[in-house]
């Protein structure tokens, strides 16, 4: 039985104080339920999305195929989180390109596209608008929230952020901040946007073009960097584009500008498929909210004390070939969780797969979420 | 040693409401206990897979961890009671880990198979390694690397500066105290630093 989703949206006339000092008003934002709030409203779950994802979390839209969400292995009917028991909540982050106010929409403040002009979001300031949703849908506190990735990162900011709203924060190949080498990432893919002569300082909207090139780059680095050399070599090996008829290797092209291997050609159709749909601004913001999110930073870069203010339990998942978000960093939020005596347990899953198996499917993986969020049904009531 | 009669034995030394950390907790079900009849709270930790599976289903606290590569995600003297329950024999750096669990709990309990216990020593003096039910392995595919003695382990803690509070052995779940060396076919220590 697939689950059909429907997409909504909020609008928010009152301005959102956002971290930088500036404010959002009159903006909206995109979501899908899955599941029934129970009487009491007490089995919401409030799924935080990563970088390139969305509100769409689960299930398909009616007559389209293929059009499962960025979680659908996850989340539905007898699944993992099992949207028979709870109610699913996805949200579009402000500043995102799938329906949530974003660069690419009228500031009302000029009358003008955004664009480059777009405030700066940061992981809190999206907890803020994603709380402000919970208000108007009357929702006071939360079963679970969970994430992956930068949304690993705002379920931990919820925990900080309103501990009396959360019962459990699921944590899922995240980090408590992210290292130089991941900001480096980040800005090898910026410049290569911003440095496209047709991103146009941002603005790009007016002058009718896309800076394709950067986005491509942008996306090509990040690709690499949500994989594992090993799951890499064993998809493509050093396998030529060209294969010869009786499935043999092809000779060299001896070409340096034409894709000659198999990683190469995958990657540009990464980078094109990528291009077609996302926003540059979108990737700029949300990078950015990544590089920004420290919470130890005002606490002198003591996360224990930081994390003091967390009163919910925690379930925290790493992949040991996730280089990105490495189980290090995951370890780091268990230490400091520790330290201040809070319910925590912590899977660290042997998946080859790198960053990019927090979204697969892998049994012990699953197994364990799954058996967490039973015990979470059992505290709610049906 | 799951059997109940010994986990119940070892249930008996921890204090009701001790914060426990459970070092190789397997499934769980020592933690549960302790939870459920003693009001204790705390941490398993476990490496295995379906280990961290079973407790996460229990709803005891886990956290996946490799215990060769030591306990510096806690901190010192955060724990009343840290177990060592069929653990120490498995580990790689066992004197290491010794040290480490009187430095994160207070009061460290270690359970470990006794080599010395009369069966086992019958059988050496046959010529073959034991196989019995308490250790029910081949020579060539048992999981304990680190094949000691009741007596062994009261010279390791000497020799590590730890304190023994009280030690004894246990065999069929009744407390070993005459000769334990000889007659008990699991020794228990509990030290401090």
């Amino acid at each position: 039985m697939k689950m059909f989703s429907i997409p909504q949206s909020m609008h928010f006339a009152a301005a959102l104080p956002l971290q930088s000092g500036e404010a959002l008003r009159d903006y909206s934002l995109s979501f899908e339920t899955y599941g029934r709030l129970n009487a009491d409203k007490s089995n919401a779950v409030l799924i935080c999305h990563a970088l390139n994802a969305s509100h769409h979390v689960a299930g398909v839209y009616e007559g389209q195929d293929k059009s499962e969400g960025w979680w659908d292995n996850m989340i539905g009917p007898g699944k993992s989180l099992d949207t028979n028991k709870f109610f699913v909540i996805g949200v579009n982050n402000l500043g995102s390109c799938f329906g949530s106010t974003g660069p690419m929409h009228i500031n009302p403040d000029s009358g003008r596209v955004y664009g480059v002009d777009f405030p700066v979001v940061t992981v809190e300031d999206w907890v803020n608008a994603q709380a402000r949703l919970l208000d108007a849908l009357g929702i006071e506190v939360l079963a679970a929230v969970m994430g992956g990735s930068l949304g690993g990162m705002q379920a931990l900011s919820w925990a900080l952020q309103y501990p009396n709203r959360v019962r459990h924060a699921v944590v899922v190949a995240s980090a408590p901040n992210l290292t130089a080498e991941n900001i480096a990432f980040n800005e090898v893919a910026r410049r290569a946007i911003t440095t496209d002569p047709d991103f146009h300082g941002g603005h790009f909207y007016e002058h009718g073009t896309v800076p394709k090139r950067g986005l491509r780059i942008a996306r090509m680095i990040g690709h690499i960097t949500y994989l594992s050399d090993d799951v890499m070599n064993e998809k493509f090996g050093r396998h030529l584009r060209a294969a010869s008829h009786d499935g043999n290797q092809g000779a060299y092209l001896y070409s340096t500008l034409e894709a000659e291997f198999q990683i190469e050609s995958y990657l540009r159709y990464q980078g094109d498929k990528f291009a077609e749909y996302f926003d540059a601004n979108t990737y700029l913001l949300i990078t950015r909210a990544l590089d920004y999110f420290d919470p130890a930073r005002t606490y002198g870069g003591d996360l224990s004390h930081a994390l003091a203010r967390a009163t919910c339990k925690f379930l925290l998942v790493s992949f040991t070939t996730d280089w990105r978000f490495s189980p290090k960093r995951s370890r780091e939020i268990v230490k400091a969780l520790l330290d201040n005596k809070r319910d925590v347990s912590y899977a660290e899953i042997d998946a080859p797969h790198g960053h990019d198996a927090f979204l697969l499917d892998d049994p012990r993986y699953m197994g364990v979420v799954s058996s967490y969020f039973d015990s979470v049904a059992k505290e709610v009531t049906a | 040693m799951s059997d109940h009669t010994t986990m119940h034995a070892i249930a008996k030394l921890v204090p009701e409401g001790a914060r426990v950390l459970d070092l190789g907790c397997g499934d769980g079900a020592l933690l549960a206990h302790l939870q459920n009849t003693r009001g204790c709270t705390g941490y398993g930790v476990e490496i295995a897979d379906a280990n961290v599976l079973a407790c996460v289903k229990r709803g005891v606290n886990v956290i996946q961890l490799n215990l060769d590569e030591g306990l510096s995600m806690f901190a010192d003297a955060s724990f009343d009671v840290v177990l060592q329950i069929d653990t120490l024999q498995h580990l790689r750096n066992a004197e290491v880990m010794l040290r480490e669990t009187v430095r994160v709990g207070r009061v460290g309990i270690v359970a470990f198979p006794n080599f010395a216990h009369w069966p086992n020593r019958l059988s050496v003096l046959k010529g073959r390694m034991p196989v019995t039910r308490r250790l029910p392995y081949q020579w060539y595919d048992t999981p304990n690397i680190r094949v000691g003695t009741h007596a062994d382990l009261a010279v390791l803690a000497l020799r590590s500066g730890l304190k023994v509070l009280d030690s004894f052995g246990l065999q069929e779940g009744r407390t070993v105290r005459f000769a334990p060396n000889l007659l008990a076919g699991t020794s228990v220590y509990r030290l401090s630093r």
